[in-house]
């Protein structure tokens, strides 16, 4: 372990919340309005965190451990992340496994939490939380199997690093279906448009949202901050798999892994504004077409 | 030349797939008009030096196969009113899949065909896997005038097949044979306005039920 990669996964940690604040400020200008200001989550994650806790009399230990497993198991994620474009903090063979593992085990807690508080609605909300998962993970896997071949290594370090970069040469049209698939990917796990809107108050229409209608102050606090973690995770890898930066200096790799991930941001508000939300029986279509695409990245590569 | 003809062979298996998975008729024509622009692009990208027959080639499938063609399909679904294939045989996701597997299978068959080496290496397979979606959505839809874009996605692999050998066919007979696709796609258009005024639907289904 580098004190570099623990000082650029810290900063990213910093840089998160103002990476659904760049889509919301896209979307926003696209419509015609002036919307909220960029850094707004920041305001938002100071104010919940000095509320009190409030916690249902039906709820168990399950529900309060709910926000800081699933944030403790994005940071671990992070770790296997090479933010530098060459090498993470913590690497194995085999470790896009490991991060799939920690993502589903984050997803699971929140999850679990729904359910522990016995409100039907947030049962709803876990039901399609989970089957919209269940139709991300097998794209997530063929996007890595695709990223496997193309640069013959099996660890996120290495499909992400400098073997990425040497492969962009002679697999670039796999490599763009994969970066275009992960797209997608991101848009569904992080339940923006056209997956989910994270903009909507109806609880009969949201997904993600719904599950945490119950948590407040400082666990509401953590779930926020650990969406826009999240929606940063994926936001490297599509960066990383698009823009290979193995060939650049530490500061200037992650100075364009920032700029990258503002440039995700802009293409999530982007696709809010052009799209509305499809209808939730068309949401593992769409899934399945981002699988498709991975499906033939894959087959590119082996051929 | 090289790696732009991959991207346009590969944006080809791209539009496929969404052809497949679309359920409104309107983009299905859409995605057939970009494929068939597609597929006007590539003679001039693979041939060695641009020649007139290259370009000529070209400049006929871009008319015939990304404008005349896609509009003749819109004016036909105007005057039909049909708008969505409801009701397909095999659902959306699973004839996506099916895609899928379809350019899997294409890319395995084609590298074991005895053909002799190409400069495009792409262009086998993804005829292959044109031709599999093509028969995909022939078969599993409804609608007359989708089983029309599958007849034309069906083509539309042929003649990618036929441009393996651009050198040695002549030109007089691919323009033959656009005429003739036109021609058949004139003629299943008329065909398919006749069902939908006498029917008041254009779900071949009920074609098989004999009235008088």
């Amino acid at each position: 372990m580098t004190p570099d990669g623990l000082v650029a996964v810290g900063l990213l940690g910093i840089v998160a919340p103002a990476i659904p604040g760049v889509a919301v400020k896209t979307k926003s200008l696209l419509t015609g309005r002036r919307g909220p200001p960029v850094l707004q989550l920041y305001a938002d994650l100071a104010k919940l965190v000095r509320k009190g806790r409030v916690y249902s009399r039906t709820t168990t230990v399950i529900f309060r451990a709910g926000p800081v497993v699933a944030l403790a198991a994005l940071i671990v994620a992070a770790l296997f992340l090479p933010l530098d474009g060459r090498a993470a903090p913590a690497r194995f063979a085999g470790d896009m496994v490991a991060f799939a593992g920690l993502l589903a085990l984050g997803r699971f807690a929140l999850v679990l939490a729904a359910m522990d508080t016995g409100s039907s609605f947030e049962g709803l909300g876990a039901s399609r939380e989970v089957t919209i998962a269940s139709f991300a993970e097998p794209t997530m896997f063929l996007c890595f199997i695709a990223l496997v071949l193309a640069a013959g290594d099996i660890s996120l370090s290495g499909i992400l690093g400098a073997p990425l970069a040497a492969a962009w040469p002679h697999a670039g049209a796999s490599l763009s279906l994969v970066g275009v698939s992960l797209f997608v990917l991101l848009l569904a796990e992080n339940s923006r448009v056209p997956v989910d809107d994270p903009g909507t108050h109806l609880e009969l229409t949201m997904i993600h949202e719904v599950i945490v209608l119950d948590h407040g102050g400082p666990d509401l606090a953590i779930i926020l901050y650990g969406g826009a973690f999240k929606l940063t995770l994926f936001g490297v890898l599509v960066v990383s798999v698009l823009v290979p930066r193995a060939g650049l200096s530490g500061p200037a790799a992650l100075a364009l892994l920032f700029a990258g991930l503002g440039a995700v941001a802009v293409a999530v508000g982007v696709v809010e504004s052009v799209m509305a939300r499809v209808r939730l029986v068309r949401v593992p279509q769409l899934l399945v077409g981002a699988a498709a695409l991975a499906l033939v990245a894959t087959i590119l590569q082996l051929r | 030349m090289h790696d732009a003809a991959q991207i346009v062979l590969l944006l080809v298996v791209l539009s496929d797939l969404a052809i497949l998975g679309t359920s409104r008729l309107s983009s299905c024509i859409r995605g057939l008009a970009a494929q068939g622009f597609l597929l006007g692009l590539l003679p001039v990208l693979i041939a060695p030096q641009l020649s007139v027959h290259a370009v000529s080639l070209a400049i006929g499938t871009v008319i015939v196969k990304a404008i005349a063609l896609p509009w003749f399909l819109a004016w036909a679904i105007r005057e039909a009113a049909v708008r969505r294939e409801i009701e397909p045989i095999v659902g959306f996701i699973a004839s996506q899949l099916l895609g899928a597997l379809a350019v899997a299978l294409a890319f395995a068959i084609a590298s074991r065909l005895p053909l002799a080496a190409m400069q495009q290496p792409l262009l086998v397979p993804v005829s292959l896997a044109t031709l599999i979606i093509g028969f995909i959505v022939l078969t599993t839809r409804r609608k007359a005038l989708v089983q029309v874009v599958g007849y034309l996605i069906l083509e539309n692999g042929i003649y990618l097949f036929g441009l393996t050998q651009t050198e040695s066919v002549p030109f007089l007979i691919e323009l033959g044979v656009l005429l003739d696709i036109f021609v058949g796609v004139f003629i299943m258009g008329i065909v398919v306005f006749h069902i939908n005024r006498e029917f008041d639907s254009l779900d071949s289904t009920r074609l098989t039920e004999l009235s008088d």
